[in-house]
């Protein structure tokens, strides 16, 4: 057992706990300093989720990822800033105040998981663990010029993610480089049982740059309204190189992308409304006000303890769940999300791997963007890939404006080697 | 489209408070996002979600409980091993 | 019926509010009030929801173990129940299994899937602010339980069976109504239920309970579940009153008359009190021409009655969706391949001709299972004696004492039963050491043996030594005692009255402390009165 000290300036606001001193051991991340991101729970240091609700609450137990990161030797120097329990496309939702980008201190970092992004962009850590609902590991990894990836649904247990909503998300790893992906995803797929919806399918794969004959599918959709020409641009240019590189490019259309961000965000809110209802006080967190009656002293407490974004995705996805509304709302957004899921079943009989940008645009202004529903269809491309199941990787390609642009590599369930692989192969291509 | 009082209802069945000054910006805010929910209305209902992942299970053996200290330890004033809620009655 | 069922008052007397009754679930008819006293024309619609708790060894979605009720709060927990946050379910196999049993023994189909659902709402006893449990797809749906009905063999039909997680228990010091806060502990959150529901196919609150009881058999015969663990069992009971033949006629979901939501029952005698103090309440309600509308009540056990409950109950939204945590269950060829065990049908048709036990010692042996088996454990000695011994006099002595019979060995009673038998002791006598030995179990948990107490008590039979003149003969001189003393009977006796000869047997029975054999006394008073006359 070794000890890394760890004092950081962390002048981008990227953590919310830090550790001065962290254990690391033997094993195939020994003495790699990792962040983890504050929804995943680690036993004895406190895990907020980037809420007021949390303030104080320590873990009795860690998170399946975290045990896995201390039994490959890793370092964990801190817990990460976040959007409130996930909610957010630009960490600006915390409770513990806006992370900022590494790469302009003016703009935001991405989110949900802008902390780890920024800590990993900065050179604070090697490595970082995000989650990813919507796309809050690829966003701000696309923000802030680094990689990340959203693992297969099923991949990663999520024994200890905080949950915001359970059938999309996946903790996954964040890094500078795509073998460093690689190397974390090595650890963080050794199967958990506790979670009854992971699939033993461990990940033991080196990263193999050669891609000749890949089809790598585009939908003309990744490139439709919304999405800034220059970031298009960008993004074509690196499609090119994978092209230059052997791939052969098919467009390809995929028409339930008219309803995944609507599909996604009536899935999300439903199952958010359900998984947030827990923070009563009684348990842990900051403690119910026991002179209140309980029903006054919860609706106090949720008032004053999430922010207003968190609030309107409990209330949203109350209402979605409500009697009279469920068949409009919840049960329309899972036959429109198994329309998404079909239609990358039926392109993945054609094409390996599905290309395209990861973001629409680059990083907003710091507290640029304040209507919900513009910061909503930011998350268009990114959340197909929640909602059915797939892995997704966004690496950085180019820039735009000056500022990072992701490209974003989708492939079929469980081939999270292959989308590495192609990243791999596109990062060998750029800094070649 | 929701009014003010339906968004007051909405916060009830969610148990959360909202102020009055807070009302006229979520009513707002909940108009513009359920309209762009409407999109779901061109979906056609019928196909779900096949199961490709089914019985999952774990077997009937004891693991052990949390201790006492680690079960209290986020309660501050715990009685006499129990958690203190306020009153439901 | 306790004193706090409701004495039927005359309409005149207008709105009169019951102990818990709210002045708005009185709605008084706007017309003259109609006074009806006859209720001919109606019949009572019940029907029931049961929750039994499934006796695994370890919680519905996590390995703590279900062998909670002795020890202090919250030491049964762990991230799971406690309903942490990151903490996932795993859904306990054998706990599907027994679920799965009960919906095979009550003959319902197994869907080809089924799923877990969250019904949300906010309550101090819920670890996560949602109880897992099954909604649009349950385990088992449409199924039968026969049961000796008012009317006979009768049919209730199950619409349900699903598995559910029980919430916490809440504690309120000083009583619910003034305790400052409410105490918390989640050793029974998680534990699993089986909920059944059934069609409103019984008629009257006896009904209710015998449907009760063959259903609570039925689950022991299964072995899954255990009616002695305090709190094992709930019921919510749907009754209302309506027109004859109305139900068979518009069926399911048609707005009759209002119905009564009994909730949270927790006992079976619980269960046919509450019934009956809502049958009456409705047809007073009735009488005095109120309409009755449909609500929620509670049942105060300790004072026999129900009581409205907030109506914010009835407005409940909970907002049910799949759970997301766990994956569907495909379980129906399980189902198949289990071996059900001998059922309490089955046992009572095999006590019949086994045994030659009489139909109603048959019913009353297999009603219960502990009481079967402790049975089968004695017949040997005399399966008719001993049927009569354990269905008659031993559970009427354990009911007295509300004793379970796992707390009698079957070794002293089969002993006990032989000394009956051989006559070393009379019915009497027997009757006195068996209520003797249950008060040493109730008192200090073991007995002796009847034996031991035949001699301590000295119940042992009084033999006759000579005939009814004869001086030294025991039985002959305490019936000479009784005919001296008691010369009025006598007289009564000479006279053709039959029941001084009753009096005149009973008297010499109590001079003998019972030891005498009945046929002895007969015989011997016999003869001292005929050489009288």
């Amino acid at each position: 057992m070794a000890t890394i000290s760890f004092s950081p300036k962390d002048q981008y606001n990227a953590f919310i706990t830090t550790l001065n001193e962290a254990e690391s051991g033997p094993g195939a991340l020994s003495g790699i300093p990792v962040a983890v991101k504050d929804n995943i729970s680690t036993r004895g240091i406190p895990t907020t989720c980037g809420s007021r609700i949390l303030e104080g609450y320590v873990p009795p137990y860690d998170a399946h990822v975290v045990t896995l990161l201390k039994k490959a030797g890793a370092a964990i120097v801190g817990k990460s800033n976040m959007d409130e329990f996930g909610m957010g496309t630009t960490t600006e939702n915390s409770a513990f105040g806006p992370t900022k980008n590494p790469a302009d201190p003016s703009r935001v970092p991405g989110g949900s998981s802008g902390g780890s992004a920024a800590a990993v962009a900065s050179g604070m850590v090697r490595m970082a663990l995000g989650t990813d609902t919507g796309g809050s590991i690829r966003c701000p990894a696309a923000f802030c010029g680094i990689v990340g990836h959203k693992p297969t649904y099923g991949r990663v247990s999520r024994y200890g993610l905080i949950a915001y909503a359970n059938s999309l998300e996946q903790i996954g790893p964040m890094a500078r480089s795509v073998s460093d992906i690689s190397l974390l995803m090595e650890v963080l797929t050794k199967y958990d049982p506790r979670d009854s919806t992971a699939v033993d399918c461990h990940y033991s794969h080196t990263p193999d740059p050669e891609i000749r004959g890949l089809k790598i599918g585009v939908p003309e959709e990744f490139f439709g309204e919304g999405v800034d020409p220059r970031v298009a641009s960008a993004v074509w240019d690196g499609i090119t190189l994978l092209e230059r590189k052997g791939a052969e490019i098919v467009t390809c259309r995929m028409p339930s992308m008219a309803y995944a961000l609507a599909a996604y965000y009536v899935t999300c809110t439903s199952e958010a409304s359900s998984n947030l209802a827990r923070f009563d006080g009684v348990r842990y967190g900051p403690p119910a006000d026991t002179k209140l009656p309980w029903h006054e002293a919860f609706q106090q407490r949720r008032q004053s303890g999430f922010g207003t974004e968190v609030k309107r995705r409990i209330m949203l996805g109350t209402f979605a769940l409500s009697s009279g509304y469920y068949g409009k709302y919840y049960a329309k957004a899972q036959a429109a999300r198994q329309q998404v899921r079909n239609d990358f079943l039926h392109l993945f009989r054609t094409v390996d791997v599905i290309a395209g940008p990861t973001m629409p645009t680059v990083a907003f202004r710091l507290g640029e963007k304040t209507d919900p529903l513009s910061m909503y269809l930011s998350d268009i491309l990114t959340v197909p890939a929640n909602l059915a199941g797939i892995p997704s990787i966004s690496v950085p390609c180019g820039k735009s404006e000056g500022l990072p642009v992701g490209l974003q590599i989708m492939g079929p369930h469980f081939r999270d080697e292959r989308v590495i692989d192609v990243a791999y192969a596109f990062e060998q291509g750029v800094s070649r | 489209m929701v009014s003010e009082r339906d968004v007051l209802h909405i916060a009830e069945l969610a148990d959360i408070g909202i102020d009055k000054e807070e009302l006229a910006e979520f009513t707002g805010r909940f108009n513009e996002i359920l309209d762009y929910f409407d999109i779901l209305d061109q979906v056609g209902a019928g196909e779900t979600r096949e199961a490709d992942l089914v019985n999952v299970f774990r077997e009937d053996v004891v693991d052990p409980s949390l201790t006492k200290d680690e079960v209290l330890a986020n309660t501050p004033d715990p009685e006499d091993g129990f958690f203190r809620a306020p009153r439901v009655m | 019926m306790t004193d706090d069922a409701p004495i039927s008052r005359p309409a005149s007397e207008g709105v009169t509010r019951w102990p818990g009754e709210k002045i708005s679930d009185i709605q008084r008819q706007t017309q003259p009030a109609n006074i009806r006293m006859d209720f001919s024309d109606d019949e009572v619609i019940i029907g029931l929801e049961i929750h039994c708790q499934l006796d695994t060894a370890t919680k519905l979605f996590c390995g703590c173990s279900t062998d909670y009720r002795d020890d202090s709060p919250n030491t049964h927990v762990c991230p799971v129940c406690l309903g942490l946050p990151g903490s996932l379910p795993r859904v306990n196999k054998k706990a599907i299994g027994y679920a799965l049993r009960v919906g095979k023994a009550l003959n319902c189909t197994v869907l080809e899937e089924s799923e877990f659902a969250r019904k949300n709402y906010f309550y101090p006893d819920l670890n996560k602010g949602f109880q897992i449990t099954q909604y649009d797809k349950p385990l088992a749906v449409r199924g039968y339980l026969d049961i000796e009905g008012d009317d006979g063999e009768k049919r209730v039909r199950i619409t349900r069976v699903h598995v559910e997680e029980d919430p916490g228990r809440l504690v309120h010091k000083g009583g619910a109504d003034r305790a400052k806060y409410t105490l918390v502990d989640y050793n029974r959150a998680g534990i699993p239920l089986i909920e059944i529901v059934t069609e409103p196919d019984l008629r009257s609150p006896k009904e209710a309970r015998k449907f009760l009881n063959k259903l609570r058999a039925t689950l022991e015969y299964l072995g899954v579940f255990d009616s002695e663990k305090e709190g094992s069992l709930r019921v919510d009971a749907n009754i209302s009153i309506q027109p004859k033949g109305w139900f068979e006629k518009e069926g399911k979901g048609k707005e009759g008359r209002g119905r009564a939501e009994v909730k949270n029952i927790s006992s079976y005698k619980g269960v046919e009190k509450a019934l009956t103090f809502e049958v009456t309440r409705q047809k007073n309600a009735l009488r005095r021409g109120q309409r009755l509308e449909t609500a929620t009540r509670h049942f105060v056990e300790t004072r026999g009655i129900t009581t409205a409950s907030r109506s914010k109950e009835m407005e409940q939204d909970y907002r049910y969706f799949p759970e997301p945590d766990l994956r569907p269950l495909r379980v129906c060829d399980w189902a198949a391949g289990i071996v059900l065990p001998e059922l309490p049908d089955a046992r009572r048709a095999r006590f019949l001709g086994q045994y030659g036990c009489s139909p109603i010692h048959a019913r009353t042996l297999t009603g219960d299972l502990r009481l079967a088996e402790f049975y089968e454990q004695v017949a040997e000695t005399d399966p008719i004696l001993a049927a009569t011994w354990v269905a008659d006099t031993l559970l009427g002595e354990l009911n007295y004492r509300d004793m379970s019979v796992s707390k009698v060995s079957p070794g002293w009673f089969r002993a006990l039963i032989l000394l009956i038998k051989e006559g070393s002791v009379t019915d009497k006598g027997g009757v006195e050491v068996l209520r003797s030995l249950l008060d040493q179990i109730r008192e200090s948990g073991s007995c002796e043996t009847p034996d031991e107490c035949v001699g301590r008590l000295g119940l042992i039979v009084i033999e006759r030594t000579g005939g009814a003149g004869d001086a030294d003969d025991p039985v002959a001189m305490a019936a000479r005692e009784v005919v001296a003393e008691q010369p009025q009977a006598v007289a009564d006796f000479h006279a053709g009255k039959k029941e001084a000869f009753n009096f005149l047997v009973g008297q010499v029975m109590k001079k003998t402390r019972g030891r005498a054999k009945p046929a002895d006394v007969n015989q011997v008073l016999l003869g001292i009165l005929g050489k009288e006359g």
